[in-house]
This record gives C-alpha cells, sequence and structure tokens, in this order.
C-alpha cells in the first residue's frame, strides 16, 4: 500500500507512524520547511537553538512523533504544497520549493490512499477596525513569538474565546512583551459548565489540567488579569492600532451598555475558535457536515480512498487530532485498528465537544458591528452592503450575493470571511476552490514531472 | 512601539544568531537567517506594507498563510505571503498596492 499522507501536524505524523507499523510505504507532505504544523511549531534549523525544549512543551513526545520521517519507508516532503486533487485519477498535483515562488517544481502522486490532515486556522470575527495594522489573529501572535521570536507589540491585549489564548499569552511574555489583559468572551458560567461537567471524560487529556495551572501561574507571576465575559469591540488607529475598546459582553456576547473601557495598546490578537481548512477534501468530492470533514469509525470520508484526520473533521485539539490520525493511519494502510486505538479517538473526540460547549461563539457578535465595520477584509465589504444586498429580492441566493458584493472574492477566496458571511446573510459556506493553494500560471504551464524515485 | 525580535542574550532557547540582510523598497534591513519575511519586517518597527484597493494599510494578520494580507514582491515575484516566505541573505523586497499585482 502506498500512502499519501498531508500536513504533518499531530494528525499527520500519527497517521504515518501507524500506517508505517501496518506496513505501507508513506509519503508526507507538508507547506512548511519544519514538521509539527501549527501546535507543535518548531525554531528555524538557522537558529541552532539548545534549548528549544524551554518553550516548545511537550518537545519529547514530538521528538518521538517526527522521528518516523525518517523511517525507511517513509518519504518527507516539506516545502510541498498540494495546489489541486484530480478526483477522476485520484492524482495529488504537488508544488515543490519556497512559499509562493515561481520556479517550484511541479510533482503528481497516485496513492492507493489519502489522509488529509489539513488542519485549521484561527476564527477571528470582525469588529470596527479590526483590519487595522497591530490588529492580529492569537494565531500570527503565536506562530512569530514561537515559531520565530518576534513580538508584535510592547503592549498587548489577548481576546477572543477558548483556551488557546492562554499559550498566545504565554509565548507573548516569553518574546518580552506586556499582555495587558487576557478577555475570554464567554461568561465564567459558561466555561465552568462546559469543562466541568461528566470529568471522567478528561481522562484521555490529564496532562492538560497540569498545562492549564501552568498558564494560570505564570499569569499571575507577571500580573496578567484574565478577564471573562468581557470582549474587544472595537479598534482604533489611523495607520494602526493605537486603542482598542473592551465591553462587558452577557453569554450571547451581546454588550452591557456602559462598560465600554479603553486599553492604549500597540497591539491586539483576537481568537475566537478555529476554522477548518476542507479545500482538498471538497476538491476530493468528500461530503461536508457544517464545514467539517464527515469520517466514519475508521476516519474514512465519503470518498473511497480518501481518509482524514485531525481539525478538518472537528476542533478538538492535538490529543484528539493525534488519536484520530492514528485510526487514520491503520485503516488507509489495510490495516485494522485495535480497541485501545479506537477507544483512545473516542474519549478523545469527546474532549471536543466539552472544548465546543466551555467556548462557543455567542450569537449575539454582529450587535458589535456598524453599518461600515469591514467584513471581507480582501474586497472591503461592508456590513451595510452585506445585509443591504442579503435584504434585497432581486438577488436571491449566496452566490449573487457574493458577486454582487465581492465579499470571499478576493486573494483570500473566502477563507476569513466565509464563515461569518454565511452566518450574517444565511446560506451554507461555500468551500470549493477548485485550485486549493496559489500556483503561478509560468508553473502551472510548465510540464510535470514523473513520480521521482 | 511595536515589535521586535527577542535579544539572544535574553532568550531561554539559546540561539545561534546568524545575521542577513535584505532591503525593503532599496532600504536596507537585516535579521537573522530563519526569520521570515513578515518577522524580519516586524521586527524592525514596521507594522503595513501593502495597501487594499481603497489605500488602506495592511500587514500581517493570521500569520500562518490563510488570509493573504501581507502580500509582496520577493525578488520581482508579486503576491509572496511574507508570514510563510523565509528570508534569504540579499532577498530584494518591494511592498505593493493592489493595483500593481497581476
Amino acid at each position: 500500500m502506498n500512502v499519501v499522507i498531508v500536513g504533518a501536524g499531530p494528525a499527520g505524523l500519527a497517521a504515518a507512524e501507524h500506517a508505517l507499523r501496518a506496513g505501507a510505504q508513506v509519503t508526507v507532505l507538508d507547506q512548511a520547511e519544519t514538521p509539527g504544523g501549527q501546535y507543535h511549531r518548531m525554531l528555524p534549523e538557522a537558529y541552532a537553538a539548545k534549548r528549544p525544549d524551554r518553550i516548545q512543551h511537550g518537545r519529547a513526545e514530538f521528538d518521538r512523533r517526527r522521528r518516523v520521517l525518517a523511517h525507511p519507508r517513509c518519504r518527507w516532503w516539506p516545502g510541498s504544497t498540494v495546489w489541486a486533487f484530480d478526483r477522476a485519477e485520484k492524482r495529488v498535483h504537488i508544488l515543490r520549493g519556497p512559499s509562493d515562488g515561481s520556479g517550484r517544481r511541479r510533482l503528481t502522486l497516485v496513492p492507493d490512499a489519502l489522509i488529509l490532515a489539513t488542519g485549521a486556522h484561527d476564527r477571528t470575527l470582525p469588529f470596527p477596525g479590526w483590519e487595522l495594522p497591530g490588529v492580529y489573529t492569537a494565531g500570527a501572535a503565536q506562530a512569530l513569538a514561537k515559531g520565530e521570536r518576534v513580538a508584535i507589540g510592547g503592549r498587548v491585549l489577548v481576546a477572543g474565546a477558548g483556551p488557546f489564548l492562554l499559550p498566545v499569552a504565554e509565548s507573548l511574555l516569553g518574546v518580552g512583551a506586556e499582555v495587558v489583559a487576557v478577555l475570554e468572551a464567554n461568561p465564567v458560567s459558561t466555561v465552568r459548565k462546559g469543562w466541568s461537567s461528566r470529568p471522567w471524560r478528561l481522562a484521555a487529556h490529564a496532562g492538560k489540567a497540569g498545562e492549564l495551572a501552568r498558564y494560570a501561574a505564570t499569569l499571575a507571576r507577571h500580573r496578567v488579569p484574565y478577564l471573562t465575559g468581557r470582549a474587544v469591540v472595537e479598534a482604533r488607529g489611523a495607520d494602526r492600532v493605537r486603542e482598542v475598546v473592551t465591553a462587558q459582553v452577557r453569554a450571547d456576547w451581546s454588550v452591557v451598555p456602559g462598560t465600554e473601557r479603553p486599553y492604549e495598546v500597540d497591539a491586539v490578537c483576537v481568537g475566537h475558535g478555529f476554522s477548518p481548512q476542507p479545500e482538498l477534501a471538497v476538491a476530493a468530492g468528500c461530503v461536508l457536515d457544517d464545514g467539517f470533514v464527515r469520517v466514519d469509525a475508521a476516519q474514512r470520508t465519503t470518498v473511497d480512498g480518501v481518509f482524514a484526520a485531525g481539525e478538518i473533521t472537528g476542533i478538538g485539539g492535538a490529543v484528539t487530532a493525534a488519536a484520530e490520525g492514528a485510526v487514520a493511519g491503520r485503516v488507509a494502510a489495510g490495516g485494522k485498528p485495535g480497541p485501545a486505538l479506537i477507544r483512545a479517538r473516542d474519549r478523545a473526540r469527546a474532549f471536543a465537544g466539552r472544548l465546543a460547549a466551555a467556548h462557543p461563539i455567542g450569537t449575539a457578535w454582529r450587535s458589535w458591528l456598524r453599518d461600515d465595520t469591514i467584513v471581507c477584509r480582501c474586497e472591503e465589504t461592508t456590513y451595510g452592503e452585506l445585509t443591504r444586498a442579503a435584504e434585497d429580492d432581486s438577488r436571491p441566493g449566496a452566490h449573487a450575493l457574493k458577486l454582487g458584493t465581492r465579499a470571499g472574492l478576493g486573494p483570500c477566496q473566502g477563507r476569513i470571511c466565509g464563515p461569518t458571511v454565511s452566518e450574517l446573510c444565511g446560506g451554507a459556506e461555500r468551500h470549493h476552490r477548485p485550485i486549493a493553494q496559489p500556483i503561478r500560471l509560468g508553473e502551472l504551464a510548465a510540464r510535470t514531472e514523473g513520480e521521482p524515485e | 512601539m511595536s515589535g521586535w525580535l527577542q535579544p539572544r542574550d535574553r532568550d531561554p532557547v539559546g540561539r545561534t544568531d546568524r545575521p542577513i540582510r535584505i532591503t525593503v523598497d532599496g532600504e536596507p534591513v537585516t535579521g537573522i537567517a530563519g526569520q521570515s519575511v513578515a518577522g524580519i519586517l516586524l521586527a524592525a518597527g514596521r507594522t503595513s506594507w501593502r495597501t487594499t484597493r481603497s489605500g488602506a494599510p495592511r500587514g500581517v494578520f493570521c500569520g500562518i498563510g490563510a488570509c493573504f494580507d501581507c502580500l509582496l514582491t520577493v525578488n520581482d515575484v508579486p503576491d509572496v505571503r511574507a508570514c510563510r516566505r523565509p528570508a534569504a541573505d540579499g532577498d530584494e523586497v518591494r511592498t505593493q498596492s493592489r493595483e500593481e499585482t497581476a
């Protein structure tokens, strides 16, 4: 069996390990130069760091996982962008070379089984001024601090929803930034209810409790307040962010009038959970449920020979992703996952359910928006334009809305505004991007190389 | 104040830095080997380097290649995501506006 895995994060690496154990020939592809994905983000080799474990928690576990890439039956292709999947031929189209370069090599692979472990990116809900330079996603702050030791600013506010805000604050402190506060939009009652029901379900994530305690200690040591039921509702500044306005919000995230408070900052990072990156699954013809790839108990998608694992099947974090990857790897390689693997996966998925319950997105967030608030960052489509277009009976449907307002037609192809637009205007989000990643015309015209030995 | 690179002597990871030099619109900017183009620009105090159709400034937003806000031109190749591209010594970077792109 010849198994191709797209993505070398926790799900992809676990899939590789278990596909190899089941005897397959494995190829692992990732856009980045180093394995690990967003979760096990590594410092560049060129930094020659002597103590990378000081900022990379779970480093020992990661070192064990990444060793599979050196297995004699494993090919590891970093710097590889999968830009298309040909459904009829089951052919994976790959570009190898520097990101967005002009002369990348074009290669194709036709695997017996394909495992998609393409992960997720931050979801950030719009608010007035969110397009100003100096406003970042939580993931951007983390990538720069953990991945290359750059602080996005001197005085930073961290806000949004979910436990990911805590490691982001820790990373910012680690590169010398002052963290003004960490704001969780959900009230403490929602968070507590989500986390404390059925505590036995936490068994698969025993390490997480210690991790949370460590974040709490770090925030306390640096006197960083962690406030719940509070959100960033506006960013202000002319050329860049200078001030953010926060407000107390109710359980549905509607603003409590009179509770607005300005903070002087030079950067703010905001994350409201994550959006899956299902382009390749869509290209393969896989059925999605609410944006996530539908999989069965063996991680099979609805398309024969195509498997999915990790955040593209549901947001659950690294432990869940790895547990799903293990099952996908076994089955894709023609093996049978043992009951222990299945049990671990099911326990981990239950954790994902708790995460969603503890840190939901409140339905009233649209009350933060004003008529001139930008929703589509690429095309600068405003909330007013969108709502007026959605109410226009002469242009019904999501497609006409998109063409009429240009929301989602810019360079990011709706990756950032897609879920927001579909929530604001109704209609399902369209994930169909025939070209999954940008390719230059010159590269497209170049000859494809045969499969190298 | 804006962004910076954590100084080596204060970084617990124990780096061995190798300086590299790039130019941004002809102006020399230094960084260290392994950094992304975006990381070098942020650490040099720049927060934006692209303008949208309306002329609004943009820099890094998502930091992982999803939003395409940080596009710039590297060695005459336009529309390179600064957050995804590792910088190489001698790279000539140009900031860009929407109209300039293909």
